[in-house]
């Protein structure tokens, strides 16, 4: 960031093209995605359908750990991702297409972790459980890689930085 | 032991008692008084500061004596909920009553320059940096629900006296590490503070998680898994407040210079 004193970069401030805040637009889209994605999981799947648990006994302490992590971070992320939202719109630099791209990178990526990582690899927590959580797992994991793929594509359509 | 604190009536709980109401006495009327008299030299106090600070020391003293902390000594849940409203919540509501501001204003100038170097010596700048802050405040819950510390709160009154003070000053200064509501000394970017923050939340998530399943020592089984409860999704919603202020206070600040002189020029 150049440092905003003076004419000129007043004139600067003034007209502020979206592509200045290109990655600011990205970032925006991506820390929306991952607060999103955590959130339809969490008041969804856990608080309305009771499909996970606050805590099962499965549990390891790694798993603690890492859910921990991504839990306060979701939190973070979905505020912080609205007013860096709100700041691209007062700016009138926001790129709508780029913006989201990122909340589908953002979101595909964590869904995968969570399926991936967090359930198959720490085992924490499934999806459901007593049944069959195959069909589940596979559902969850085709719309994470479709999420990411589209996602990519749109943020790299929207690369070009003039 | 005895739980003397509990049942009352031996000259040392009625002392604490009275100590405490006095000083909640003191510092609302005192708090008042401040804002009214420097609020004629300079513009009005707030309102909501008042507020603020009114609720936020409310909080505190419930949880330390009457009915409440009595209820708070034999069940876990609300044990729980007091140690949200010390530790959490009435921290948040004072620091939003920005106290030190309020104090600054209203002493003459000569006092308030030495309190502004006292506020800027080498202790108080090593415990308002957000990792020492965090470390005190949610390093010190782990310490306290992991260790006998616990059970020696319920045995011994000093050590209850001791652990509530904590659990009161590290809630406030971690929140003065975060928001920088009052002037402070030494100022931390805002990724910095946010990294911080998180961790922080997360910790305190991982210990509510913890003990669902590791209850303190004495405590049911069923008020351990409700009171975790409260803690993990109590801790959210104070904890959002905190995300929603702390990025609030970049969206302020971080305004483009073009609103500026739009507002300079009153267009």
């Amino acid at each position: 960031m150049t440092p905003r004193t003076g004419y000129m970069n007043i004139q600067n401030d003034l007209v502020q093209p979206r592509h200045i805040h290109s990655k600011r637009n990205l970032w925006s889209g991506v820390l929306f995605g991952v607060g999103l994605a955590a959130f339809i999981d969490e008041t969804i799947f856990h608080q309305l359908l009771h499909w996970h648990h606050f805590y099962d006994l499965s549990t390891t302490a790694v798993g603690l750990v890492s859910d921990g992590f991504f839990h306060a971070f979701s939190w973070f992320a979905t505020i912080a991702s609205l007013f860096l939202f709100a700041d691209l719109r007062r700016r009138k630099a926001l790129w709508l297409t780029r913006w989201w791209g990122g909340v589908l990178l953002g979101a595909g990526v964590f869904q995968l972790y969570d399926g991936l990582v967090q359930h198959k690899l720490m085992r924490i927590h499934q999806i459901r459980y007593d049944v069959d959580v195959t069909p589940y797992d596979w559902t969850w994991n085709i719309i994470a890689v479709v999420m990411i793929i589209v996602g990519s594509l749109l943020v790299w359509r929207t690369r070009r930085s003039v | 032991m005895e739980h003397a604190w509990v049942h009352g009536g031996n000259p040392a709980s009625v002392a604490i008692e009275l100590i405490v109401t006095l000083l909640y006495v003191s510092v609302i009327i005192g708090y008042t008084l401040l804002g009214l008299l420097s609020s004629q030299t300079y513009r009005p106090w707030p309102m909501y500061r008042y507020l603020c600070w009114y609720a936020g020391c409310t909080c505190s003293v419930v949880v330390i004596i009457g009915p409440f902390a009595a209820a708070a000594h034999s069940d876990f849940r609300i044990h729980m909920i007091g140690h949200l409203l010390l530790g959490m919540l009435g921290p948040l509501l004072m620091v939003l009553s920005a106290p030190m501001t309020l104090l600054l204003r209203s002493l003459p100038v000569s006092l308030a320059r030495r309190l502004s170097v006292l506020l800027r010596n080498s202790y108080i700048s090593f415990i308002c940096h957000p990792v020492i802050a965090a470390l005190l405040n949610t390093g010190g819950l782990w310490l306290l629900y992991t260790t006998p510390l616990y059970t020696w709160m319920h045995e011994y009154t000093v050590v209850n006296l001791l652990v509530h003070l904590h659990i009161a000053l590290a809630g406030y200064v971690f929140t003065i590490s975060l928001l920088y509501v009052d002037p402070i000394a030494h100022r931390y970017s805002y990724v910095y503070r946010a990294i911080v923050a998180v961790i922080a939340a997360a910790l305190h998530g991982m210990l509510s998680k913890h003990l669902y399943i590791h209850p303190p020592a004495g405590v049911p089984v069923g008020q351990a898994e409700a009171g975790a409860q409260w803690m993990y999704y109590g801790g959210d919603l104070v904890q959002l407040i905190i995300i929603g202020l702390f990025c609030y206070e970049w969206y302020r600040t971080t305004r483009p210079r073009q609103l500026d002189v739009k507002t300079a020029l009153d267009v």
